[in-house]
This record gives structure tokens, sequence and C-alpha cells, in this order.
């Protein structure tokens, strides 16, 4: 996937976000460290541009102290960043790929230890629908891939690589 | 990124990456440590004995508070209370507690090196809480962390360590640590309490006067005169020392620019510090206290790999 497709499935996501945000003001926007990061800052850029007078809050979560894989690999974390309270508010969860289900399995519980949110929404990039290991499914979808495995998918200056 | 070892002995046995990793690291749990729940799931799995052979009240608390927020089981041993005032040795006590599924020892001993040689005999991870006169590493980290996040930065920052140097275990750790990462270090204290060959051995300044070394520092490390090591009569008196080495808010007062204070603990109030002194907002004493569960979490948390060995 080049530049050009990752950009198209953004917007495409920004646009469903927005058409289905019923209260901006009680929405929060969290990218999950750190490819979901990356797709988050294009999504909020493009709901910027949708609507340059909406006031849109975002932070970013760090889920490494909440592995289940801990005990493999001790991993050094990255930055946390939540300058809001999330309580009773709608939170929208971005990352990139959506596989296992783990990496959201970790998310849910990191955020849950800042507050209660009212709900709590999840936006992926990319969705490897086969390979799910946990009971959780994406509400906002950019692409749907059919991959192996084994496969391993990166966002690489600006692009989707599909490694084999 | 791992760390290069797999115990924390001394800084001494730590590279610039390690302690890099360390403080980064402590930052994040310090975010930990501002929310709601102060806790994170990492070590559910992990069982940790804080074994102390010598008094403690900070590091013990502070090592206590990291294992729990972290998640981790924990049980605690002081030696007056325990085997040990019945003869047991030290490796047959670890032995037996390690038998019961312990991961990780804590452990602080009043006999240079007891922590290195515990480390060559049972396969737990071992974490120096501090080991005689020799190091205090957990300290040395959680001063270098104060530093950086009050001053921004350790390179070329002057630092100086002042009070009895020989005795102080915090002051070897300091020195170690804050050379490997590019700051200045000078030691002040009396002829007495400064080892003879602590320049060339260790690459820091000496100083023999304090209102000197006070101007030239950014950054002053206030050490307590450790009575209960010392088997000899190194200074006259306490009010003595305190006339030479004791910081006043009026020497403060007298310098050309703000530098910070810094203490261990536990203050001997009119000693080496003024009450006003210590209490003053260049004091950042408390934050060190405050710090010190963020970087003992750090060291735990990277030390917790079982696949390490």
């Amino acid at each position: 996937m080049d530049a050009g497709q990752l950009k198209t499935a953004v917007d495409k996501l920004a646009k469903e976000i927005k058409a289905q945000m019923s209260d901006p003001e009680n929405t929060l926007f969290v990218g999950i460290q750190q490819g979901g990061v990356v797709v988050a800052d294009g999504i909020i850029q493009a709901l910027q541009q949708l609507d340059p007078a909406m006031k849109i809050q975002y932070g970013q979560l760090d889920i490494t102290f909440y592995r289940d894989d801990i005990r493999n690999a001790i991993l050094a974390p990255d930055k946390m960043n939540l300058p809001f309270s999330i309580e009773n508010k709608t939170v929208i969860l971005i990352d990139d790929v959506l596989f296992t289900g783990r990496t959201i399995k970790a998310a849910l519980d990191a955020l849950l230890d800042y507050g209660r949110p009212a709900k709590v929404q999840l936006c992926v990039l990319v969705d490897r629908k086969e390979h799910r290991q946990f009971p959780i499914q994406a509400d906002f979808t950019g692409i749907t891939l059919e991959t192996t495995k084994t496969d391993k998918i990166k966002l690489l200056n600006g692009e989707a690589v599909l490694l084999q | 990124m791992q760390l290069s070892t797999r115990h924390l002995l001394g800084i001494k046995d730590l590279t610039k990456d390690d302690i890099s990793l360390i403080l980064s690291t402590a930052e994040q749990f310090k975010e930990v440590l501002q929310r709601p729940v102060k806790k994170v799931p990492s070590l559910r799995d992990v069982t940790i004995v804080n074994l102390f052979y010598e008094n403690s009240t900070r590091t013990r608390f502070s090592f206590e508070l990291a294992e729990k927020r972290l998640s981790a089981d924990t049980i605690n041993f002081a030696a007056s209370s325990s085997s040990a005032a019945k003869g047991e040795t030290l490796l047959d006590t670890v032995n037996n507690i390690l038998s019961m599924k312990v991961d990780m020892v804590v452990m602080r001993h009043s006999a240079s090196g007891a922590p290195h040689f515990l480390s060559q005999h049972v396969p737990a991870a071992i974490i120096n809480a501090g080991d005689g006169i020799n190091e205090h590493p957990t300290q040395g980290l959680l001063d270098a962390y104060s530093i950086k996040e009050k001053t921004g930065s350790l390179e070329g920052r002057k630092i100086a360590i002042i009070g009895d140097i020989m005795h102080s275990r915090v002051a070897q750790s300091n020195i170690y640590l804050l050379k490997k990462m590019g700051a200045e270090v000078t030691v002040c204290g009396p002829p007495t309490l400064i080892p003879k060959y602590i320049q060339s051995a260790l690459g820091v300044n000496v100083s023999y006067h304090l209102k000197e070394t006070l101007e030239w520092c950014d950054v002053a490390n206030v050490l307590r005169i450790q009575l209960e090591r010392q088997n000899q009569v190194l200074f006259s008196s306490l009010r003595e020392y305190n006339l030479a080495y004791g910081i006043s808010r009026k020497m403060l007062d007298g310098l050309q620019k703000e530098i910070v204070i810094m203490h261990p603990g536990p203050i001997n109030r009119g000693v080496e510090l003024d009450s006003d002194v210590a209490d003053s907002k260049q004091s950042i004493i408390l934050q060190q206290v405050e710090n010190g569960v963020a970087v003992r979490m750090a060291v735990l948390y990277l030390l917790s790999g079982r696949n390490a060995s």
C-alpha cells in the first residue's frame, strides 16, 4: 500500500468518524503507541481539514506495562500522554493494525486505569480479521486484508509494508 | 533495548546506555504515579524479597512501594527479627527464601560486596539497596534523575558532593554515575573524611573549602556524617563540623547564583544542613524521595525478565 492509498484510507476513516460523532465536546481521540499514533495524527489532521472549527482532544496511550507477553521480552516504554479526564467521555482508540486483539485488550486495561469512560470505540487502519485471538472488533476500519498468520505489516515512512 | 546486566550490584557495572534506559523508563513510571490508579500489572507474576540486614526507613519503604505499584508480591525480612539472629548464614537464609519461589532479591547489607557474593551463588536477580561503604546504586540513579529533572541535563553539570565521602556509598555511586554521564564532580569535606587517592582513582576534584565549592557548583549534594561507620575520631565535634562544613542560609544568600541543594537523608539538622536551608525552595530533598519510587520501579521492571540469563 503506497502513501496515496494510505491517505485515502485515513480520509475515509475521518469522514466515517465525523458522520457518527454526536457530541464532539465529549469525544476524546487516543492513539496507541507507536504505529497507532502515526495513524491518529493523520486522522486528526483530516478531521481538522473537514471541520477547521472543531476542537479536537487528542492523547497518546502506551501499553508496554500492560502487555500479556511481558515476561518474554522486557521492552522500554514509550510516552504516555493523556492530558484530559476520560471520566464519562467517549474514547475513540486508534491503532494501525488489528491482528490478534491482544494489543487492544492491553490498551483497554491501560485506559481504565485513568478512569471510567462512558464508551470506548475502536478505529483501525488495517484489519487482519481472520487472526483474532480475543473477541474484539473495530467500529471503524480502513482496509481489511487477507494475510497469513506469519505475515507482518508495518508502517514505514508513510507507507504500509507487508513483510512476508 | 535491554540492560546489559542481570543484577544491579553497582553503578560501576552499568554502561551509559543502561543508565539512560533506567532514567527514561523512570520518567514513564513517574507518570504512572500521577494517575488515579497508581499501579500497573507488569510484575503481577513476580515475587520479591526485601532483605534488610541493616536499618532503613526510606529505602525500604521506597522499594516496597515500587514493588507494590508494579503489582509484584513482596515479603520483608529484617535481620534483627529473623533466623539470622540465631546464626544462619546469608547464603542459607537466601536459599531458604528462594526455595519458596521468590524471583528477585533486594538486599541491604553492612558488608561491602555482600550482594556481589550472593549474585554468584543464587539464581535470582539481585538488586543492591546499599552495601557497606561500597555502593547504593538506586540512590545514585534517583539523585541523577532528580538533577536531570531540575536542571535539564547531566552533561557538563557541576556537582559538588559534600561531607563524609570516606564512609559514603551514596558518594561512590553518585561519582561513578555522574562521571559516566559527563558531569563534573568535586568532593568537599574535611581531609580526614576524603579518601587520599580519590582524585586519581575516580577522576573527581577535591576541595577542603566549602565556600569555594559552593561558588563553583550548580548542585550541592550534601551527605550525612556517618557516625555509625566511624571507629576513630575524624573531627573534633559535630559543632565544629557545622562551623566548617555546615551549610547555612547566610552562606547561600552570599553566592552569585542559586544552587540546588540535595540530601539523601536522613538529615542531621544543624550539622551538615541548617533547617532554613533544608526546608528552602532551593532544596529538592523531598522530590528526591518522590523520584526514588519511580526510579526503583524502573530498575525492578527492567531486571524482571526471566530470559535474561
